[in-house]
């Protein structure tokens, strides 16, 4: 935001075949109007390509759209993807049409948090927000 | 990641460094000159600055991938730099152009950086000349900058790269009138894209008027035509950046251009280092905040 003189950068991915991009596009454009520098990867990615770019985008966080059923084996791959490439202090955010009883196994696979329809914008950008600061405490440490 | 860490994996062509050490040079850190000092002197100047400017849509982004596929053919390592517009109002931006060469993603020799304005006006950000010393000294040839969507005074590219294509497509009339007195005229090549539209034609024609015209007057203008989506022409267009590349090596206009830039990024950030003492010397200067402006300037640089 206008307060924050170093600027967070944040990468939107959308793993498989889903192809509905509505939601990553408003949530890209909701970071951008937020002062978020945020990197959108377009649709039908692998886990591996979304991780190669958010390395080469240096961000401090992912965020994951899926809408078509398909997240419990696309987010914890991109997890793993990051950690295969030294990039697991990055956290994955995850969000689109996810069952409830699947919200604790994504946990379980390390994505920070995951935001289903009916999310506000502000509480898409405060956990954004709250996954940079974090994520740069534990940069400024090392 | 540690300053030794950093450094070492600069020169090993690790990712994480490459792309650590491009956000700490953006964002003023002070390792920036740590890492800015640690470069390849050598294989920045042999490396080629390729630019790509244009207007919204003519196909910047989707010409870089087809262009990327070429040298990639010869086995050149590349790096890509993809500027985006930052919001006026929330300083944030919407980095899209990526999304067009995505199939390189997992290929480790195109490194590809999307990177905001922040601010800069010109078509470029202020970090952008950094960037490309620290791709070309991490061993790409060339590196690429597609500039934002540019109208007739975004001419910063034409400094920063060693040659500079711009991209145009038909149906793009107006934006094009707009830059005859500028962008057209300096330009190294004039790339009709979207050749398989209507009005390509007729565009080409235009600009070959344009390209004779600037030849006419002792330059080296070429026109090129192509079709971006399926990658017609892109391979005429690469022998056209290669034989201009040669041309202005062997000429001299290469170090010309190159020490002209040069001169011009120090005197850059002189006045970018300097902006903080001299809003010091502003704010010492007294509480009356009337009187000329332009008077003041000159009385608080007196004795410099
Ligand atoms: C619009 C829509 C379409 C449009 C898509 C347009 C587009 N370009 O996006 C069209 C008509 C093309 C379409 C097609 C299909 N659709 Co459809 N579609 C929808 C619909 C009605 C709304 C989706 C939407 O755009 N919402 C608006 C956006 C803003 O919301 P959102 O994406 O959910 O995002 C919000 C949150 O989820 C969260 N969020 C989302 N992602 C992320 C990520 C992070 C990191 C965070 C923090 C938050 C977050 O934040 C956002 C703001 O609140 C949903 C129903 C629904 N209720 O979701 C079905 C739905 C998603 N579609 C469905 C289906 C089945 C299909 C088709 C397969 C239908 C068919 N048989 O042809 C096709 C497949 C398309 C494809 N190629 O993948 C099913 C999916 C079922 C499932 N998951 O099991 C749904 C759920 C409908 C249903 N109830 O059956 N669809
Ligand atoms: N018909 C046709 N369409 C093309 C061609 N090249 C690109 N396009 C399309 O033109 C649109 C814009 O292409 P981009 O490559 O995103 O253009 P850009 O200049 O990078 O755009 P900005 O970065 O937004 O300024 C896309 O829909 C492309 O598919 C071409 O040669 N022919
Ligand atoms: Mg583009």
């Amino acid at each position: 935001m206008a307060g924050r003189s170093k600027k967070y950068r944040v990468l939107i991915g959308k793993p498989g075949l889903d192809g509905h991009d509505r939601g990553a596009k408003v949530l890209a454009r909701a970071l951008r109007d937020a002062g978020f520098e945020a990197v959108y990867t377009g649709i039908r990615r692998t886990p591996e390509e979304i991780a190669a770019a958010a390395v080469q985008e240096d961000v401090s966080a992912v965020g994951l759209s899926s809408l078509s059923g398909a997240h419990l084996r696309l987010f914890p791959a991109v997890v793993e993807a990051l950690k295969q490439r030294g990039a697991g202090d990055i956290p994955v955010l995850g969000g689109g049409v996810i069952p409830d009883e699947d919200l604790n196994a994504l946990k379980q696979a390390g994505i920070v948090e995951v935001y289903t329809p009916g999310t506000s914008l502000a509480q898409v950008i405060e956990a954004f927000e709250k996954a940079c600061d974090r994520h740069h405490q534990g940069r400024s440490k090392t | 990641m540690n300053r030794e860490d950093l450094l070492q994996g600069l020169k090993a062509r690790d990712p994480r460094a490459i792309a650590r050490a491009i956000s700490l040079v953006e964002d003023g850190d002070p390792l920036s000159e740590t890492i800015l000092g640690s470069l390849d002197e050598s294989r920045i100047e042999q490396a080629l600055v390729l630019g790509i400017t244009g207007p919204p849509g003519a196909g910047k982004s989707t010409l870089t991938d087809q262009i990327i596929l070429g040298y990639r053919a010869r086995s050149q390592r590349i790096g890509v730099i993809a500027i985006d517009p930052s919001s006026a109002i929330s300083g944030g931006a919407f980095l899209g152009d990526r999304i067009r060469m995505m199939r390189h993603a997992l290929d480790s020799d195109v490194v590809v950086r999307s990177m905001a304005t922040r601010g800069r006006l010109g078509g470029l950000c202020a970090a952008a000349g950094a960037t490309v010393r620290i791709l070309a000294s991490s061993g790409c040839s060339p590196v690429i900058i597609e500039t934002v969507g540019v109208g007739q005074s975004e001419m910063d590219i034409i400094r920063l790269a060693d040659v500079t294509a711009l991209v145009l497509a038909p149906g793009l009339g107006d934006d094009i009138q707009a830059m005859k007195a500028g962008l057209l005229e300096v330009a190294d090549i004039l790339v009709v894209n979207k050749a398989d539209c209507a009005g390509a034609e007729t565009l080409a024609m235009d600009m070959e008027a344009v390209a004779r015209e600037s030849r006419d007057k002792g330059g080296s203008t070429e026109v090129c035509m192509t079709v971006a989506s399926r990658g017609e022409g892109v391979a005429e267009l690469l022998e056209t950046v290669a034989a201009l590349e040669k041309i202005y090596r062997q000429g001299g206009e290469h170090g010309r251009r190159r020490r002209h830039a040069h001169d011009l990024e120090v005197l850059d950030w002189a006045l970018e280092l300097l902006r903080p003492k001299l809003l010091e010397k502003i704010a010492k200067s007294g509480t009356n905040r009337t009187g000329d402006p332009r008077l003041k300037a000159a009385a608080i640089l007196k004795g410099f």
